[in-house]
């Protein structure tokens, strides 16, 4: 059976749960997706835009000198941090821009954590021409002032968000009643395999070039599919956009890495799966953090891209259907491992991959030399560069 | 008969329109807020909805936001409303109708919820992000013990979703008058007029307009086109104004007996 179903049903997880005012939108945008998706023109001028602008095919680099430091499994990156804007949010900004257009509605707006959607929306928004507006909490705003500026430069409007915990959640929310009161002319980029049916769906679609290279390079490379696919999961885009080509490769083992924050028993971080149940936020059915009341917990993680309180729902899904396992490392693991993977291969993490680099180091030892592990190198470091500083008490 | 249904069907045959009042549980307290619910109704109210404060209220502006802050803070939760609305109903028989985020509900447990609304003395329920295409869990156990599924219709909707939304709609069909979240300013009453016909067409159940019904004279602008008028943000902006000050419930109470003024027929 396909999945999503027509209601956007992953088993027990995803729907709409979305006031009336956006029904008509979320339909009208399913059944333009659905027509497009079959259109050749449009997979053709999609393939163009990933091709000439995003700098497609990403490499799958195979990283030899931190293989032989873990000593086991053989590590492949997959480089998303190679695409324009230093991350895998572009692919999905290109595809709901070129809908956007179809629909003809002429502004987009996106909610941001780490910024890196924010700036694939705000950079598609000036390829395009037209008009963009970006909701950011404003506690990420500080964490990333970096990419604040990048959007403004590239001629969005950034909007602080200021209720609740000030980070993705609250963004979201103000992105989705900005939705609600100009739902006619504006077109919502959600940036993650999340909300209301089709956006989960449509996105994983989206992003699952990621799988479909690697799938390929990978048996070119090695003659073979690999043991373990390794991601990191905030909303969950890059992990499904690795693991979607795989899912019916039975053998092909599928971790996501959550944020463990301060650890997991400290209360402080965002492990759905380790700490949450099932609940409705912000339009989908899904593992979520809540209270014994179903208010929604505030959540904590280094990473703005994973500081969030539910997940994707096809994650669910696979968690519960087992097709997938789920773990968490913490801020520490994770500032480890953006070290690591800058000394030994020269390349900086985001602090989102560097959670998906701190798994390898705890899996890749234990396997054995013949496996091989890929891992979604989902996005660069360089917006990181100044919180890291930070953390070390080193004054730029 | 439900307290909600007779309700609307005395003041349909008085051609009388329905005064529904919004406030937020728990905001400042549920003590504060039993009060309230007793002077609305004497200021002239027909219909209490309670607001049921959430973390995250995507249909709502920042004057509600804040509001459900507020009622967070004072502790509220779907339990201890339930049981404000248990004592209240030592006093009082106006229709109640709970406002909801599903979360809430879902986190209650929808049979158990539905159970102890209905045992407590609430008439109906209203959802802001649940769509009747996923009320499926709710319709059995809210159809078991007579508690009314209110659906909203928008100007957004289309024909179809019209009808449907209609059909599945108990008690009143809720019509949110501008595209918008609550607490927005209405200027297109003609759309609202020619959109509460519109659903006319699809059901005989009552048809109240709500967001962005703030003052007198708009109030007394959708008496004349739709059977209820729902005010919330100016209410809940009053609630907070004078939460504090000791003129909590006769400001709140001069403001609805305003509304009900204004929405005499002449």
């Amino acid at each position: 059976m396909a999945i999503p179903d027509r209601q956007g049903r992953f088993g027990a997880y995803g729907g709409r749960y979305v006031p009336e005012t956006l029904m008509p939108a979320l339909l009208e945008l399913e059944e333009v997706y659905q027509r497009t998706r079959r259109d050749r023109k449009f997979q053709a001028e999609l393939r163009h835009y990933l091709k000439e602008y995003v700098g497609r095919p990403t490499p799958l680099y195979f990283a030899q000198r931190l293989t032989k430091r873990l000593g086991g499994a053989k590590i492949y990156l997959k480089r998303e941090d190679l695409c324009h804007t230093g991350a895998h949010k572009i692919n999905n900004a290109v595809g709901q821009a070129l809908l956007a257009r179809r629909m003809k509605k002429p502004r987009l707006i996106a909610e941001t954590g780490a910024g890196q959607h924010g700036v694939a929306t705000a950079t598609v928004a000036a390829m395009f021409g037209l008009e963009c507006e970006i909701y950011m909490g404003t506690e990420d705003m500080q964490r990333q002032a970096l990419n604040v500026f990048r959007m403004r430069l590239l001629g969005s409007t950034v909007t602080g968000v200021d209720a609740g915990s000030r980070t993705l959640k609250d963004a979201i929310s103000e992105a989705m009643r900005d939705w609600t009161t100009n739902v006619r002319t504006t077109h919502y980029v959600l940036g993650s395999v999340l909300g209301a049916h089709p956006y989960p769906m449509m996105i994983r679609d989206f992003q699952s070039v990621i799988g479909r290279e690697a799938r390929k390079q990978i048996l070119t490379a090695e003659g073979r599919l690999p043991d373990c696919l390794i991601a990191c999961v905030g909303g969950g885009s890059n992990a499904m956009g690795l693991f979607h080509a795989f899912v019916p490769d039975k053998k092909v083992k599928m971790v996501g890495v959550e944020a463990g924050g301060l650890g997991v028993a400290s209360g402080k971080h965002a492990a759905r799966f380790e700490g949450g149940r099932p609940g409705v936020l912000q339009g989908t059915m899904t593992y979520l953090l809540q209270d014994e009341n179903g208010q929604v917990n505030l959540t904590h993680s280094v990473s703005a891209g994973l500081d969030y309180a539910a997940v994707g729902p096809e994650h669910s899904y696979y968690k519960e259907t087992n097709r997938a396992q789920y773990t968490s490392v913490t801020d520490d693991e994770a500032l480890t491992a953006f070290d690591l993977l800058a000394r030994e291969e020269g390349i900086m993490p985001a602090l989102e991959s560097a959670h998906a680099i701190a798994e390898v180091m705890k899996c890749a030892p234990k396997m054995k030399k013949s496996q091989i592990l890929i891992v979604n190198l989902s996005g660069r470091g360089d917006k990181d560069v100044q919180q890291v500083a930070r953390i070390k008490g080193v004054t730029l | 008969m439900n307290r909600l249904d007779h309700t609307l069907t005395q003041l349909r045959a008085k051609g009388e329109k329905a005064l529904i009042t919004y406030i937020m549980a728990g905001d400042p307290s549920l003590q504060e807020t039993e009060q309230l619910v007793l002077e609305l109704e004497r200021a002239g109210a027909d219909v209490i909805e309670l607001g049921v404060p959430f973390s995250d209220p995507i249909a709502d502006g920042p004057v509600i936001q804040k509001a459900a802050e507020r009622g967070l803070q004072s502790g509220t939760s779907l339990r201890k409303i339930l049981e404000s609305v248990r004592h209240l109903r030592i006093s009082t028989q106006i229709p109640i109708v709970l406002m909801a985020y599903y979360n809430n509900i879902h986190a209650f447990g929808e049979a158990d919820f539905c159970r102890s609304a209905a045992e407590a003395g609430v008439d109906g329920l209203i959802v802001p992000d649940m769509p009747p295409d996923e009320a499926g869990p709710l319709r059995g156990p809210a159809d078991a013990v007579g508690l009314h599924l209110i659906f909203l219709l928008a100007p957004t909707s289309t024909a179809s979703r019209r009808a449907y939304v209609a059909k599945e709609s108990g008690g009143f069909v809720y019509y949110v008058s501008i595209t918008g979240i609550t607490g927005a300013k209405l200027h297109d009453m003609a759309g609202v007029r020619d959109n509460v016909a519109k659903i006319r067409r699809h059901t005989k159940t009552p048809v109240a307009v709500g967001f962005g019904v703030a003052t007198p004279d708009d109030a007394a602008r959708v008496a004349r086109v739709a059977d209820g008028v729902i005010v919330g943000s100016a209410i809940v902006r009053r609630v907070g104004d004078h939460g504090q000050d000791g003129r909590l419930v006769q400001e709140v109470g001069a403001f609805v007996r305003s509304l009900k003024v204004a929405m005499q027929p002449v």
